[in-house]
């Protein structure tokens, strides 16, 4: 079926995701040459890049905060439109929301590219930036919250025109990400308009730089689940049918969504372990919290390998592990997702590392973080959100895929690479405990012990970079192909098992919705109380970049 | 299972007694370094009883202050850190001590010094375009 004005406004938020993966991953290049003593920064300085510092502040915001936003807001309104078979409710929305994120990533963008806001991507004041990095990046969450709005006004169009049916779980999961979306980034929106943007501007002095990154990791931590849920959107709800099989159990999966609501937000001060500014009982409480979402995380890991074996022995694999072989391999789509499931696997493997107290001690802040990151959002998300488009593209331009082999070498690249990039990260974090987000080849700190494992991390990083590369082509050579798709194609839709009905529970919001916030309220209300009222806005801005 | 994990934050927290950073005091980062304002003024070393001493710490872009402690194998340290300015990192290495510098908080955590050497304590926080210069050093002398 055909929606051209969905299809349209997918198109917008796909160009601009692709463009920001492909600037942004190129920096990712220097970064991992710099720590393998070859500095290319001051080639860099004549087009106007001027530390190891700008670059990776470019690199953290394009391909964390731009690429993925921009990915996803399209992505999610995208299939549920195609779920739900109609366009968008109020188009309006969707054009609006695009143009606010657009108009927001342009205005940041400029600071960025002057140098005037060298902050990283996570902008922990009293670092200051110029005030349009601020305003931009707080109208890139604006905007897409109007996505957001977009997306629940075309489920409440089909619900007017369908009482009774149940929400398809693409949809339920898409809705899911939007609302939690809409919920966590109050933080990020009350750190923005309150402190940041005033202060910038230059109409308040100081600001309190502790309660600035408790309103931070507010929504920093749920911000990891706004990028993961459109993979598991995918998983749960697209590959089993490109796997030829179904979803094992849709109750399940349903369940898992839900959680993710619930259990994402009240557990930001993991990230605060080691800030001084928040008291030990409440670093317990989100850390027993942090360990609960683990248990939606085994869920979704047990649910979308059972379903991908039943499409593999449904294309006539058999005996315990047969049927691994007989996976559409060689569908780049099938084959990069597949891929990112594998390396998120390590991923929770170090993140549930990272989340234990003397763990955390041992790594926070060494480049071991990174190397559980880039499993995680760069991976898992980065490789499945890379996967989707090998069928979204071709189905938004109606234009065949340039080459499908190239998509098939992408994602091998991609792994082996990554494989090779993280497991270096890792190691060089936790043996040597470097330090990330630091200009390792100017620094004193690296020694004869640690040249393998970066030689290990230049050679991923050049394959993974090389694979980015394969990508950009495959897009470009799609978009301007002249090859019409000969028939059109469907989006991928998995149908359950047993089409078993869920529980009502599964099917109503409220008691979810209720239950969100009475733990965020519990985990977060006293604190953010007491951080408020004693706040001190002492702290100047400074620009030591 | 989640059972399991609480147990194991549980023990890793009270059993094994790992520390972690907690509020200890508020400063104001615009005087930490006025001598008398703050326990910061004069940043050093000083002895608190035998065998147990205590490191004021003031950290600025782009170094520590002091840039050198010097300690005997055996003794415990109790180390307080503060910025002057932007948010810094501290990690000493070869142990658990690794805490954020937070302008307007004090940081606090100890380590016993088991073994002589010189060990690092790194800035692990980005602080700007010398953040890679920024350490000191802990000397342990037999
Ligand atoms: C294309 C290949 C890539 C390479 C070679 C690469 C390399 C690196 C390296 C070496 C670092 C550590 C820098 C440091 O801490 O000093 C880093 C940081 C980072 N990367 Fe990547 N990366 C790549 C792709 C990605 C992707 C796809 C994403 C996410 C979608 C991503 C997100 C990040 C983020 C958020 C940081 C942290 C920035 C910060 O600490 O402020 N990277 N990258
Ligand atoms: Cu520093
Ligand atoms: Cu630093």
């Amino acid at each position: 079926m055909n929606f051209p004005r969905i299809a349209k406004y997918t198109g917008w938020h796909l160009i601009t995701a692709i463009s920001a993966l492909g600037l942004g991953g190129l920096f990712g290049l220097f970064q991992v040459l710099d720590h393998a003593g070859i500095d290319l920064y001051p080639q860099l300085q004549s087009v106007g890049v001027q530390s190891y510092y700008q670059g990776l502040t470019l690199h953290g915001v394009l391909n964390a905060l731009v690429f993925t936003t921009f990915f996803i807001t399209g992505f999610l309104n995208f299939a549920t439109s195609h779920v739900l078979k109609r366009e968008p409710g109020v188009p309006l929305l969707n054009v609006i929301g695009f143009v606010v994120m657009l108009v927001g990533l342009l205005m940041a963008t400029v600071p960025l590219l002057m140098n005037e806001a060298t902050v990283l991507f996570t902008f922990y004041p009293p670092l200051k930036a110029a005030p349009a990095f601020y305003i931009g990046l707080t109208l890139v969450v604006v905007g897409s919250w109007i996505c957001g709005a977009a997306l629940i006004a075309t489920w409440r169009a089909w619900r007017k025109d369908n009482p009774t049916t149940r929400t398809p779980l693409i949809a339920l999961g898409s809705l899911v990400t939007v609302v939690l979306w809409q919920i966590c980034t109050i933080g990020l929106a009350v750190e923005m308009l309150t402190m940041l943007i005033p202060w910038s501007l230059g109409l308040v002095e100081g600001i309190d730089p502790q309660l600035a990154r408790t309103f931070f990791w507010f929504t920093g931590h749920p911000l990891v689940y706004f990028w993961l849920l459109p993979a598991y959107v995918s998983w749960y709800g697209m590959m089993p049918k490109q796997a030829g099989g179904k979803l094992f159990s849709e109750p399940l999966a349903r369940f898992s969504f839900f959680l993710f609501l619930v259990l994402s937000t009240p557990l930001g001060f993991h990230h605060q372990y080691v800030d001084p500014g928040v008291p030990i009982g409440w670093k317990y409480l989100h850390a027993i919290l942090t360990y609960s979402v683990f248990f939606p995380s085994l869920l979704t890991a047990f649910n979308v390998a059972a379903s991908l074996e039943i499409g593999g022995r449904a294309r006539g694999g058999t005996g315990l592990l047969g049927w691994i072989k007989k996976l559409p391999w060689g569908d780049p789509s099938y084959a990069a997702q597949n891929f990112a499931m594998i390396l998120f696997a390590f991923g929770g493997i170090s993140g549930l590392t990272n989340a234990s107290y003397d763990m955390n001690l041992a790594v926070h802040n060494t480049i071991w973080i990174p190397g559980h990151f880039h499993l995680t959002v760069g991976t898992a998300s980065a490789l499945s959100f890379i996967g989707i488009s090998y069928w979204l593209v071709p189905m938004v331009t109606g234009k065949q895929l340039f080459n499908r082999k190239l998509g098939v070498a992408q994602a091998i690249t991609w792994f082996v690479g990554m494989l090779l990039m993280s497991n270096a990260l890792h190691l060089l974090g936790l043996r040597f405990q470097l330090p990330r987000r630091t200009a390792l080849g100017a620094s004193g700190y690296l020694t004869p012990e640690m040249t393998p494992f970066l030689i290990e991390e230049v050679i991923g990083g050049i394959i993974l970079v090389t694979s980015g590369l394969l990508w950009l082509i495959n897009m470009v050579g799609t978009v301007a192909s002249k090859k019409k798709l000969e028939t059109p194609l469907e989006m991928p839709v998995a149908e359950p098992l047993e089409p078993m009905l869920a529980p009502k529970w599964l099917d109503s919001w409220r008691p979810w919705l209720a239950l969100t916030f009475a733990l965020i309220l519990i985990a977060y209300g006293p604190q953010l109380y007491i951080q408020i009222s004693q706040a001190q806005s002492t702290a100047v801005g400074f620009k030591p970049w | 299972m989640i059972i399991i994990f609480a147990a194991a934050v549980t023990t890793s927290a009270f059993v094994i007694g790992i520390q972690l950073p907690a509020p200890v005091a508020r400063v104001d980062s615009r005087l930490v370094a006025t001598p008398g304002a703050t326990i910061f003024g004069e940043p050093g070393v000083r002895e608190l009883a035998p065998h147990h001493l205590e490191a004021r710490v003031l950290a600025r872009t782009w170094q520590f202050d002091p840039r050198e402690i010097r300690v005997k194998v055996g003794d415990t340290v109790t180390f307080f850190y503060t910025s002057q300015d932007v948010i810094h990192g501290v990690k000493l290495m070869g142990s658990n001590v690794n805490m954020m510098i937070i302008p307007g908080q004090v940081s606090r955590l100890s380590a016993t010094f088991e073994k002589a050497g010189t060990f690092k304590f790194l800035c692990h926080e980005y602080c700007g375009l010398g953040h890679h210069t920024m350490y000191g050093e802990v000397i342990v002398e037999p």
